[in-house]
């Protein structure tokens, strides 16, 4: 059987509807019967990148992959990169502008809470290119 | 066996099959089928949106009629503050309950109790930290039940106290053996409730095994007797039977729940399609820095619900008035008798299958169908959005004919290929009648 595949664009201009493609996911997710702890990981790990995605990326896009053994997401963007993983790994580190930490984000929980919520987290990226985050998370 | 019974009913004969009440259930709980609504049982709520946006009153709550005081030995009343909220002589408690013993109840007596004892519970139970954050409360049944359908990772955060109601209707029933001498069951507690979803707890409680209330008559009806008898009752009848403090009282209006729990990070939502946006918002981990949700499917709180006969704002401005008369009561005790029997169970209702690999088949099927649709969400298909037909059909309630738009397109595709075969006809016509001339000629 085909995986099911979802893709969307996330506008990297528009704040207000930030975290609406996790929204549909999630949703999505409890119509397949998906257990309630895989979605909550899901939803939380995919709302950090999407909104990181708007906040440090200026959008990109999203692909879903969902099997019944595992849900898969990929988030593309052509943003500024992140110059040091590690670093961007730390609880409480940010590179977030006051503007946005005025808006309740940039607490630098962003990569550890996804890191917290998937099986798998993969980070490529590139200075001046964009980055790639791919979060597994698996069904037990 | 589940139960599925609901206080939300549909009069049939009223029901002109408009999409109102289509568009704002907030379960998708409705369907029109055959020119009338249904309701999906299995989804709905109790909520009663339906029953406030039909403007032909085809959506009603089944609640008990008076003759149910003919059932027991002794009556209480179990009123809720909303009740008082109802009456322009509100700030007169006494009055309001003394007309109620004067239409057919031996006693009265109040939710607000019943409250002030569940605030004191949730006080001690979110100072222990053992409860999930943000904690929820559960005082809204329709709430309650919302999350037991669509918030499966949200039962946990929900604070495991029965409602106000069923915590006062305990305490009334022990005062009126004491009163009485008579048994338990020989005494009618009855609750007037202003919504439908507090009407389906009493005959149908999801957290408990029973409810103590033994009847549900709808404020709309009580407010009609007490309004015929209240100008009968002479200033030396009343009688001193209000107990409630300011507290409890307040418990009626949105934002008094979480007041008096004095809860220092806490939202306070009301308006079932808000209470969805919040809840959502708690499940994507976005409000870590909240300890308490109040969240009351009614605008307003309950002096919002559906079954009362007065608007939410003029009611709540009248509890307000009464509170300006009352003090706080002191010394109410944490009892351990106010913690639910059983866990919510999650009911994934909305699950397209019960295998995930076929659930996922479906899926796939509704993104394609949802596709072909106008995507205009008219409803009159007869479910709610274009998705929501896409996903009948999967599911195999519907046709994509039953979409107004698809029928015009397949009507016309018919009528260009009747032109067509018209056409071909008189073309043949035509053909057959010079063949024939030209063999007449021939002749």
């Amino acid at each position: 059987m085909d995986n099911l595949k979802l893709h969307y664009d996330v506008n990297g201009d528009d704040f207000s509807v930030a975290g609406e493609n996790s929204s549909k996911v999630k949703k999505m997710l409890k119509q397949l019967g998906f257990s309630p702890d895989v979605i909550r990981c899901v939803a939380i790990a995919m709302y950090e990148a999407e909104i990181n995605m708007v906040i440090h990326a200026n959008g990109g896009f999203i692909d879903v992959d969902i099997s019944p053994e595992r849900v898969k997401v990929e988030l593309q963007d052509k943003g500024p990169g992140i110059p040091d993983i590690e670093k961007a790994m730390q609880e409480g580190y940010s590179t977030a502008s006051n503007r946005v930490r005025e808006l309740g984000f940039g607490a630098g929980m962003g990569l550890p809470n996804m890191k917290k919520y998937t099986d798998e987290l993969n980070i490529s990226t590139e200075i001046g290119k964009g980055t790639l985050v791919e979060l597994i998370v698996n069904v037990k | 066996m589940i139960n599925y019974w609901h206080s939300v009913t549909l009069e049939k004969d009223n029901c002109k099959g408009c999409t109102n009440c289509l568009k704002h259930c907030p379960t998708k709980a409705i369907r029109i089928q055959k020119g009338k609504a249904k309701i999906l049982k299995e989804r709905c709520i109790d909520c009663g949106e339906c029953i406030r946006v039909c403007p032909y009153h085809a959506k009603k709550a089944v609640t008990d009629s008076f003759d149910i005081l003919n059932n027991f030995k002794y009556n209480v009343a179990l009123v809720a503050p909303t009740f008082f909220s109802q009456f322009s002589i509100a700030d007169n408690v006494n009055l309001i309950l003394t007309v109620l013993k004067k239409i057919g109840f031996d006693d009265v007596y109040e939710v607000a109790c019943g409250a002030e004892t569940v605030t004191e519970k949730t006080k001690e139970l979110l100072k222990s930290g053992e409860l999930l954050t943000p904690t929820i409360s559960s005082a809204c049944p329709a709430v309650v039940r919302l999350i037991s359908l669509r918030f499966p990772n949200l039962i946990g955060n929900l604070i495991p106290l029965r409602s106000p109601m069923e915590v006062a209707a305990k305490d009334a029933r022990d005062v009126a053996v004491r009163k009485t001498g008579l048994k338990p069951e020989e005494i009618g507690i009855i609750f007037i409730s202003p919504c439908a979803a507090k009407a389906t707890a009493v005959k149908n409680p999801v957290n408990i095994s029973k409810s103590c209330v033994d009847g549900a008559i709808s404020v709309n009806d009580a407010y009609l007797k007490i309004a015929h008898q209240i100008s009968n009752i002479n200033e030396d009848e009343i009688e001193n039977l209000s107990r409630s403090g300011k507290y409890g009282i307040m418990w009626a209006v949105s934002g008094g729940e979480a007041e008096a729990t004095n809860s220092k990070r806490h939202i306070c939502v009301d308006g079932i399609h808000n209470v969805i946006e919040v809840l959502e918002a708690v499940e994507d981990g976005k409000l870590r820095d909240i300890e308490y949700v109040e969240a009351l499917a009614c605008t307003g709180g309950c002096v919002g619900g559906p079954l009362n006969v007065e608007n939410n704002f003029v009611a709540r401005s009248r509890l307000e008035r009464i509170c300006r008369d009352i003090s706080i009561n002191e010394n109410v005790k944490s009892r351990e008798d106010v913690l639910w029997e059983k866990p919510l169970v999650y009911r994934p209702v909305m699950n397209l299958d019960s295998d995930i690999s076929k659930a996922m088949e479906k899926a796939m099927k509704i993104e394609e169908i949802y596709e072909s649709l106008p995507k205009l969400d008219c409803g009159s298909c007869g479910s709610p959005g274009c998705r929501d037909l896409a996903e009948d059909i999967v599911r195999g309630y519907a046709n994509e004919s039953d979409c107004i738009f698809k029928l015009r397109e397949r009507l016309n595709t018919l009528a260009k290929e009747m032109i067509e075969l018209d056409g071909n006809y008189e073309i043949t016509k035509k053909k057959k009648n010079e063949e024939e001339q030209n063999e007449g000629g021939e002749d």
